[in-house]
């Protein structure tokens, strides 16, 4: 496949079974992760990119995973107008469940996919790269929510108060950082033994937890779950 | 060759007279000059802050060369920022820094704690007693991790050691890990235990005592109240009753069969959560919320929760082992057969005789699997009272008859007995109540038998041979197919309904109350009339 980079993204847990993702990635760490899936860690299959159809309907789509990619879940009890929709074009008013997984996982790293700043930059021809002087952040920075930026195009940035654009640092500075997430609180931050881990695990999200050990490189974000959003957040806070 | 760079080697014999290239061989003393003067020129110290070019090229060439980073010339410029800033730091620093205590270092003192070992006089002695059975943590970790799921082996000494703390320190009859319960600043280390009987004893003393000081205190106020109602005359006391109260089951039964300890982080001290009331697991039934970690944070919710999170802590606690404590069936029995068909088989015990079927056919069938907690009533409670009965104990209300004839007669609730099979267990629309996996197909021989629950994410059990163990990680919350839908607020009170009787007429206008003197007067002089004529007719 040629990845430069490859990781394990996580597993999502369905009724009957788990699905084991990985994640790779090109030279440009921006560009669009190629996933794999597998079922027994042994056999991977290529996970084909999400569009915009797909990740529509399966916000529809709610209840636990069922765990065998090929089932299909009958879109006419959910959806009627989407079912309808989807017989006017010719195709059968169902979504596959491996669709399903693909689109849950694109929305899983567009919401919560964190990294911490300074990891990355970015050059001026508007690619990004790793930044290899990151030290790590210092413990007083880790603690702050506002030292991490989700890895997806930014929302936000350029809301900013031109006060706030004065101290960014545009090589570093790119992403949309954590502090202004709705609903307000929906990370919860602890220092783990000690004070020589900081754990960050999303609400929204329920599974997804980010580490970074500070004043070092390492960090890095997993998801161990049901692969469903958390809608009763609000309720819950 | 186009212009030099300051970096580039050629910079400055750029000047007739240095050129490398001209044919005549410059002057060896210009030459020398030209360095000195560039030398000079290196040598010349910022007006702002106190270094010199010459220097810092030196002390960024040295930290390369001893460093020597890959890629050296792509984060050069760090590089020099570094060492710029090292120097700045040291120059200028007159006052030292105060020494910051790290975190780490507190952590590791509390964590010290644990690892000392008793004197060696108090170990004889507890040889001699009953040995409260210590579980053994690391093996259950071992298990658990076939499957994936547990915790940093770290994590799992450090609470094996805070047990055997808490053991030590609180009269402990049984005991056991019970899970973790994550939280939004702080998380919740669980040990479920049994107290000893003297222990029990001294709690419903101070309870006991604890209620009879408030009853003297209601009935003093009550009578300053009846003084009081004598002098003034008091507004309409209101007819509402609320619902009698269910009481909470006792020590030692039901919901309460169990008392918890928790603790933050291993090495801190464990708390003692209070026993739950069934108004509080009814409440929690109702709402959804995230933990915080402290223990004395209120929870804000809609029905209002009665208590604050320790309580809300301990309901969910109930809940979950009531609904997810599972072990392989036939494992427990009846302490006596007799009493299998009564409701009130609270007790069982181990069964001797008990075989353990292979690993295959516990994940094949539900059926292997038994609930040994027993489950929770909608009443709250794990047996069913009768409300009503309170109401003969209060003498003082006079409707005491009317009431009982008003009140619906609840029905009696009845629920699973003790050790039901899980196969009998509901499932949420599709899904079932619970997934078995065998930890591993590759090495049957040694795979353990996986329970996952599905109605409570995070609740797992393994068996494996005569072992088994339930265990908890996860937020403390039920999965619903459905969003959470919080109750609605009750209604607004209805008025009084508005009839003639009590509606204000309008106050009569002046014509009309004329009008109507005028209409009395002419009734009046009518009936003079009549009289008159009547009198003159005599």
């Amino acid at each position: 496949y040629r990845f430069e980079r490859l990781w394990f993204w996580g597993c999502i847990q369905g009724v009957r079974g788990a699905y084991y993702i990985a994640e790779g990635l090109g030279p440009d760490r921006a560009a669009p992760r190629s996933r794999l899936y597998s079922l027994n860690c042994l056999d991977w299959s290529l996970l084909t990119p999400a569009t915009k159809e797909m990740l529509a309907l399966a916000e529809q789509v709610k209840g636990r995973f069922q765990g065998d990619p090929s089932f299909e879940y009958s879109l006419a009890e959910i959806n009627a107008e989407a079912a309808a929709r989807l017989i006017e074009s010719g195709k059968e008013p169902v979504i596959k469940e491996e669709a399903r997984l693909i689109a849950t996982i694109e929305q899983i790293d567009r919401a919560v996919g964190i990294v911490p700043r300074g990891a990355f930059v970015k050059t001026p021809l508007g690619s990004v790269h790793e930044n290899r002087h990151f030290e790590g952040l210092s413990l007083v920075e880790a603690k702050k929510l506002s030292s991490y930026f989700h890895f997806t195009e930014p929302v936000n940035l350029k809301n900013k108060t031109l006060l706030e654009k004065a101290d960014l640092d545009p090589s570093t500075d790119f992403l949309d950082s954590l502090e202004h997430d709705i609903p307000r609180g929906s990370w919860s931050i602890q220092l783990e033994k000690g004070g020589t881990v900081v754990v960050l695990r999303s609400l929204l999200w329920l599974g997804l937890t980010f580490y970074h050990v500070p004043m070092t490189k390492q960090f890095g974000y997993v998801y161990f779950g049901t692969g469903e959003k958390n809608l009763d957040l609000p309720f819950m806070l | 060759h186009g212009p030099y760079q300051p970096h580039e080697p050629g910079y400055g014999l750029d000047q007739p007279g240095y050129s490398p290239y001209e044919d005549q061989i410059p002057d060896p003393e210009a030459r020398m000059l030209a360095i000195k003067n560039a030398k000079a020129y290196l040598l010349k110290t910022s007006t702002r802050s106190g270094l010199n070019l010459y220097d810092h090229f030196a002390n960024i060439l040295t930290k390369i060369l001893d460093e020597q980073p890959a890629n050296t010339v792509d984060i050069i410029e760090n590089i020099s920022k570094d060492v710029k800033w090292a120097q700045f730091r040291k120059k200028m620093d007159t006052l030292r820094d105060e020494h910051l205590i790290p975190p780490t270092f507190e952590a590791a003192e509390k964590c010290k704690a644990l690892f000392i070992k008793e004197g060696g006089e108090e170990e004889h002695e507890e040889l001699e007693e009953e040995m409260p059975s210590l579980p053994n943590v690391m093996e259950t970790a071992f298990y658990f991790e076939q499957a994936g799921i547990g915790l940093n082996k770290d994590e799992s000494y450090y609470i094996f050691l805070a047990l055997k703390n808490l053991i030590n320190v609180q009269p402990i009859q049984t005991c056991r890990f019970w899970g973790k319960i994550l939280g939004l600043e702080m998380n919740y280390i669980i040990a479920e235990v049994q107290l000893r009987e003297g222990g029990e004893e001294e709690e419903a003393g101070e309870e006991g005592e604890e209620t009879v000081a408030e009853g003297e205190k209601e009935t003093g106020e009550a009578e300053e109240e009846d003084e009081q109602k004598e002098k003034e005359a008091e507004p309409p006391k209101s007819t509402y009753k609320p619902p009698p109260e269910i009481p909470k089951e006792a020590n030692g039964t039901g919901t309460n069969k169990y008392v918890y300890f928790v603790c933050n982080e291993p090495g801190k001290p464990w708390v003692k959560l209070p026993l739950v009331t069934p108004a509080q697991i009814v409440c929690a039934r109702k709402i959804k919320k995230f933990f915080t970690g402290r223990l004395d944070a209120p929870v804000v919710s809609f029905p209002p929760f009665p208590g604050n999170e320790a309580n809300y802590l301990r309901a969910q606690i109930a809940r979950i082992s009531a609904g997810t404590h599972v072990s392989p069936t036939g494992f427990y029995q009846f302490a006596d057969e007799d009493e299998e068909e009564e409701e009130g088989a609270d007790t069982y015990e181990e069964n001797p005789d008990f075989e353990p079927p292979p690993v295959a056919e516990m994940v094949e069938s539900l059926a292997t699997w038994a609930h040994h907690v027993k489950g929770i009533l909608k009443q709250g409670r794990c047996v069913w009272i009768n409300p009503s009965q309170k109401s003969e104990e209060n003498e003082e209300e006079e409707d005491e008859e009317e009431e009982e004839e008003e009140e619906e007669e609840e029905q009696e609730e009845r629920g699973p007995p003790l050790l039901t099979l899980i196969s009998e267990d509901e499932g949420m629309k599709d899904i079932p109540a619970w997934t078995a996996q065998a930890s591993t197909n590759l090495i049957p021989q040694y795979s353990v038998a996986i329970l996952q629950s599905n109605r409570w994410p995070g609740a797992y059990a393994f068996a494996s041979g005569r072992k088994f163990e339930n265990i908890y990680f996860g937020w403390g919350h039920k999965y619903s197919p459905e969003s959470h839908t919080p109750a609605l607020p009750p209604p607004a009170q209805a008025e009084f309904p508005s009839g003639p009787g009590i509606t204000e007429t309008v106050d009569p206008t002046l014509e009309e109350e004329m009008a109507f003197k005028a209409a009395q007067e002419e009734a009046l002089a009518e009936a003079e009339e009549g009289e008159d004529e009547e009198g003159e007719d005599d």
